[in-house]
């Protein structure tokens, strides 16, 4: 498995024999596709990536990859991606899920998958709504939106991605459009690369029940003016022209013009590096319209993986242990002899 | 030492150590046990302790119990009624006093025996004579005082000297059984290296008990229960909670596999994920999840990426197990589920026993969903049938609910160490490297299991799920298709019984009545109906350790009965199986649900009853 083989690949190697049936115009065929751009170019043999899917539309997305794959049940592919890292770190695991499948049901293994740092890479679909089940509002869906069990509007308020990641002590959390492919393989090359849980939230649309839910910031016309694409060690400049930016006021965020003597030099830095999540976390909960929405990587912490401290341990106690297999378990400790 | 005044040789005895939570009651009953095995008696041992871990002091809620039963002939249960109790309060003696042997022995801490801890236990003013305790042989011990005395000038603090009089209580017993000290001796001198003065006031207390017990002579007569006739061999004393996790860890060195166990703590099976956890030397990976539900779908994630993969829980655990089981099913991926049973429904009583998870473990699943049942019946025979379940699911690529119980998992015998060299290798269904593309649901001709490749081999990229497949594993919603594969799954399950042992009879092989357990009831059943052949009753007894695929020989043997009447901790959901499954015959039932196991003596008088046809 740790041998050396040609790793050279286009996304092609990486398309299986079925076809794919999502709806036609659906933000999951561009996911896919940055997807298998991604893998093409980590040059990670593709017999180790390992694909984890719960249930919903974008959970059917393993049947779409040449590589192992394992379409499990709703809600508990952050539980099964833990066990196959978990079993073996050399393999590179993603979970693919989506808004109701990762924050609903799945939820408590989200944050646990996430507080543990196993490094495996997740892929939120955030469409805001349940698809496969043709249309309820879902724990990311905004207040009030009139939904199938929600005729009067939901009267819940939504989780934020971020937040929860973050929260959960999360280390690694990118924000991408589903449309957006070359940012998007760049977010999923960095999260293959980082170690420990990366979560990627994709806003993704869904084309049947809620479309156009994205359009506000992600429709080509508004996008450059209502997002900022973060990159480290770079000021937080946004805007068609380049012309805004951002800044700390007092505890706050806020969005200013550039010009009139306020240039790039009086911008902040974003820096994904940084332990400490307080700027980080502000900028994961940008909306607008008072700030642009934050796109790219917003934080990537180096950290100590389960899957590694796991490993480390067992090879620890095998130094020091006299035992080393089941026949000295067997006759260790206080044991007699029947002659 | 001593010399006894009057020894009275016994052929068995049951010994019970009560008292509260806090007085060491566990410990000083497992070093009675193990002083007995070393000396070569057969033994079986039951804890009986509240769920609360501390309740409070002197209350009956609060008692915490320890059973040994040993004798010079085989043991099959830690026994029913005592023939010596120790009960450290009043409420030991509440909580107890039934259980005493007529004839038997009482010995007490009268120092204990104040108003205020008599009326905390429920009495009014004298326990022994609200008891009526007239037949039994009582001993009151000032044991607090005694240790006081004996650790006067010793310079421990009082808490200390206080927590010696278990150990003053254990040496006045192994007077009473003519027991060496030197086994107790070294254990404290193992447990207490560091604290040389603490190992040294436990041994003057225990001297202290033993002396007094001479001296007083109020011990006639004194009992003598001679070496067992044991087979040959290495011992150790086990418990079926480590048992099942040793014969789990057995089964992964003979296939050559890593083990992993992703479980949730839950009473009272947490005693084999502590086990598994401790062994990082033998490269366990354990994983403790956010609960149940993460500890199967883990331990199916390590399956899938090659591992033996197992997660262990009790009844409710189990529940909620039920869909990513299902998955297991329809993946075909090997993983064991250990249900150590305990009461239900719900919480019920968490940490007392029970047999009532069967039809949960035969068909509690949304779908045709079959898996392999097993069931342990002694604590060390875990072992076993832990190895059984996850050979069974590695070569059969099968989920497998192996179901022991809160009796089995606490209670304690010696069990005689097997060599590794001596167990059946377990050879895993392994593609062949050149047939690709790999077909997921390709099958073995004989047993139908698919072959198992492991992420990270060349070639043999697949995907697998919970949705309906086609051999190639293609998602299909075909209606023969399904049908197709809900009968493979099925035959799958079926074919395990090539392998599946044929149902023994114990004691009669044809006659008036047989006698059906099983799991963990195993030893009660065969202990009564030991003693029921011996008074002269026709009667055979089988023990059910298979439940699916159940043996092939069942009807065969059911048919040379007039009458068939099976055992169970539950209101009779074997009984209802295996009238489904052999509708030719008539069953009669025991049933007890108390949370605890059934008593010989209960078994016997029911099955006189059938046998006089009353």
């Amino acid at each position: 498995m740790d041998e050396l083989r040609s790793t050279e690949y286009t996304p092609k190697d990486f398309k299986s024999d079925q076809e794919v049936r999502w709806c036609p115009g659906c933000g999951d065929h561009a996911v896919l596709n940055a997807v298998q751009r991604a893998l093409s170019e980590l040059g990670i043999p593709r017999e180790n990536f390992a694909f984890v899917s719960g249930i919903g539309c974008s959970s059917r997305f393993p049947y779409y990859m040449n590589t192992y794959g394992f379409h499990s049940i709703h809600g508990r592919a952050s539980a099964i991606a833990s066990g196959v890292k978990t079993a073996n770190p050399r393999l590179s695991v993603w979970q693919i899920t989506g808004d109701g499948d990762a924050l609903a049901i799945g939820g408590n293994h989200f944050i646990h998958a996430i507080r543990r740092n196993i490094d495996i890479n997740i892929i939120l679909f955030n469409n805001e709504i349940y698809g496969l089940t043709k249309g309820q509002y879902s724990p990311t869906s905004e207040r009030g939106l009139v939904t199938k069990t929600s005729p009067f509007g939901t009267v819940e308020e939504p989780f934020s991605v971020g937040e929860l990641v973050i929260g959960a002590k999360g280390k690694f959390f990118a924000r991408t459009i589903d449309a957006n492919v070359t940012l998007s393989t760049q977010i999923y090359i960095e999260a293959a690369k980082h170690k420990g849980t990366s979560v990627i939230e994709v806003l993704q649309n869904c084309v049947i029940f809620n479309d156009g839910i994205h359009d506000v910031i992600a429709d080509k016309e508004v996008r450059e003016e209502r997002t900022i694409i973060l990159k480290q060690g770079e000021p937080m400049i946004f805007g068609r022209n380049s012309d805004k930016g951002l800044v700390l006021d007092g505890l706050k965020l806020k969005v200013i013009a550039l010009g009139n003597g306020i240039t790039e030099k009086d911008l902040l830095v974003h820096d994904s590096l940084e332990p400490n999540p307080g700027i980080q976390y502000m900028l994961a909960n940008m909306r607008y319209p008072e700030y642009p929405m934050a796109l790219g990587i917003i934080r990537a912490v180096s950290g100590q993986t389960y899957d590694t401290a796991v490993e480390e341990q067992i090879s620890e106690m095998q130094k020091k242990s006299p035992v080393s297999c089941m026949d000295d378990l067997l006759k260790s400790g206080s044991t007699w002899k029947i002659e | 030492m001593g010399k006894k005044s009057r020894v009275i040789e016994k052929d068995e005895v049951v010994i019970r150590f009560s008292g509260d939570s806090g007085d060491g009651m566990q410990l000083t009953g497992t070093l009675f046990s193990d002083t007995a095995a070393l000396y070569g008696n057969d033994l079986s041992t039951f804890p009986d302790y509240p769920a609360e871990i501390r309740a409070p002091q002197g209350s009956v809620g609060g008692v915490s119990g320890f059973q040994v039963h040993l004798g010079h002939s085989e043991i099959f249960t830690p026994g029913d009624l005592a023939d010596v109790l120790v009960a450290m309060n009043p409420a030991a003696v509440k909580a107890n006093a039934k259980s005493v042997r007529q004839g038997g022995t009482l010995i007490y801490d009268e120092d204990n025996f104040t108003d205020k801890n008599i009326k905390k236990a429920g009495y009014e003013a004298d326990p022994l004579k609200e008891e009526k305790l007239e037949g039994v042989n009582i001993i009151a011990a000032p044991v607090t005082s005694m240790v006081k005395e004996a650790l006067k000038d010793f310079g421990l603090d009082p808490k200390s000297v206080l927590r010696t009089k278990n150990m003053f209580a254990l040496g006045m017993v192994y007077w009473l059984f003519d027991r060496k000290l030197d086994y107790t001796e070294k254990y404290f001198e193992k447990k207490f290296s560091k604290k040389p003065q603490i190992a040294e006031a436990n041994k003057i207390a225990l001297r202290a008990g033993y002396y007094y017990a001479e001296t007083i002579e109020a011990f006639t007569p004194v009992y003598r229960v001679n070496p067992a006739r044991i087979a040959p061999g290495t011992y150790r004393n086990i418990c079926g909670n480590a048992a099942t996790a040793w014969g789990l860890m057995a089964a992964a060195e003979k296939a050559g596999l890593k083990l992993f166990v992703g479980s949730y703590p839950i009473t009272p099976a947490t005693g084999i994920l502590e086990e598994l956890a401790l062994r990082k030397d033998l490269g366990v990976k354990s994983f403790q999840a956010e609960d149940e539900i993460a500890g199967i779908c883990t331990a199916l994630g390590a399956s899938f990426a090659g591992y033996l993969a197992v997660t262990s829980t009790s009844g409710p655990g189990l529940a909620l197990k039920t869909e990513a089981i299902g998955l297991g099913v329809m993946a075909e991926l090997p993983i064991v589920i250990v249900n150590v049973q305990r009461g239900g429904p719900s919480t019920g009583l968490p940490t007392k026993t029970e047999q009532a998870d069967l039809l949960q473990a035969l068909y509690g699943r949304n779908g045709e969903c079959p898996v392999v049942v097993l069931a342990a019946s002694t604590p060390s025979d875990c072992f076993d049938y832990a190895f059984e379940a996850a050979r069974i699911a590695v070569e059969h690529m099968t989920p497998v609910i192996l179901l022991t119980d809160s009796y089995l998992a606490n209670g304690t015998e010696p069990w005689r160490i097997p060599e590794m060299k001596d167990l059946p290798d377990i050879m895993p269904p392994r593609p062949a490297q050149d047939e690709t593309p790999f077909m997921p649901y390709k099958r073995d001709e004989k047993r139908l299991s698919r072959y198992w490749a492991i992420p990270g081999t060349p070639g043999l990229e697949h995907r697998i799920g919970g949705l309906e497949k086609t051999v190639k594993g293609t998602v299909s919603y075909i209606p023969d298709n399904h049908e197709l594969m809900v009968r493979l799954r099925a035959e799958k399950v079926s074919r395990v019984e090539e392998k599946v042992p044929d149902l023994k009879v114990t004691g009669h092989e044809s006659g008036e009545l047989l006698v059906v357990g099983w799991g963990g009831s195993y030893g009660y059943i065969m202990a009564a109906v030991r003693e029921l052949q011996s008074e002269g009753f026709n009667l055979g007894f089988v023990n059910f350790n298979y439940l699916n695929p159940l043996p092939k020989n069942v009807r065969e043997i059911f048919s040379k009965y007039k009458k068939i009447v099976v055992c169970e901790l539950n209101l009779g959901q074997m009984a209802n199986y295996l009238r489904m499954k052999y509708q030719e015959f008539t069953y009669l039932q025991i049933n007890k649900v108390q949370g605890l196991p059934f008593t010989s003596q209960e078994i016997k008088d029911q099955c006189i009853k059938i046998l006089e046809g009353k």
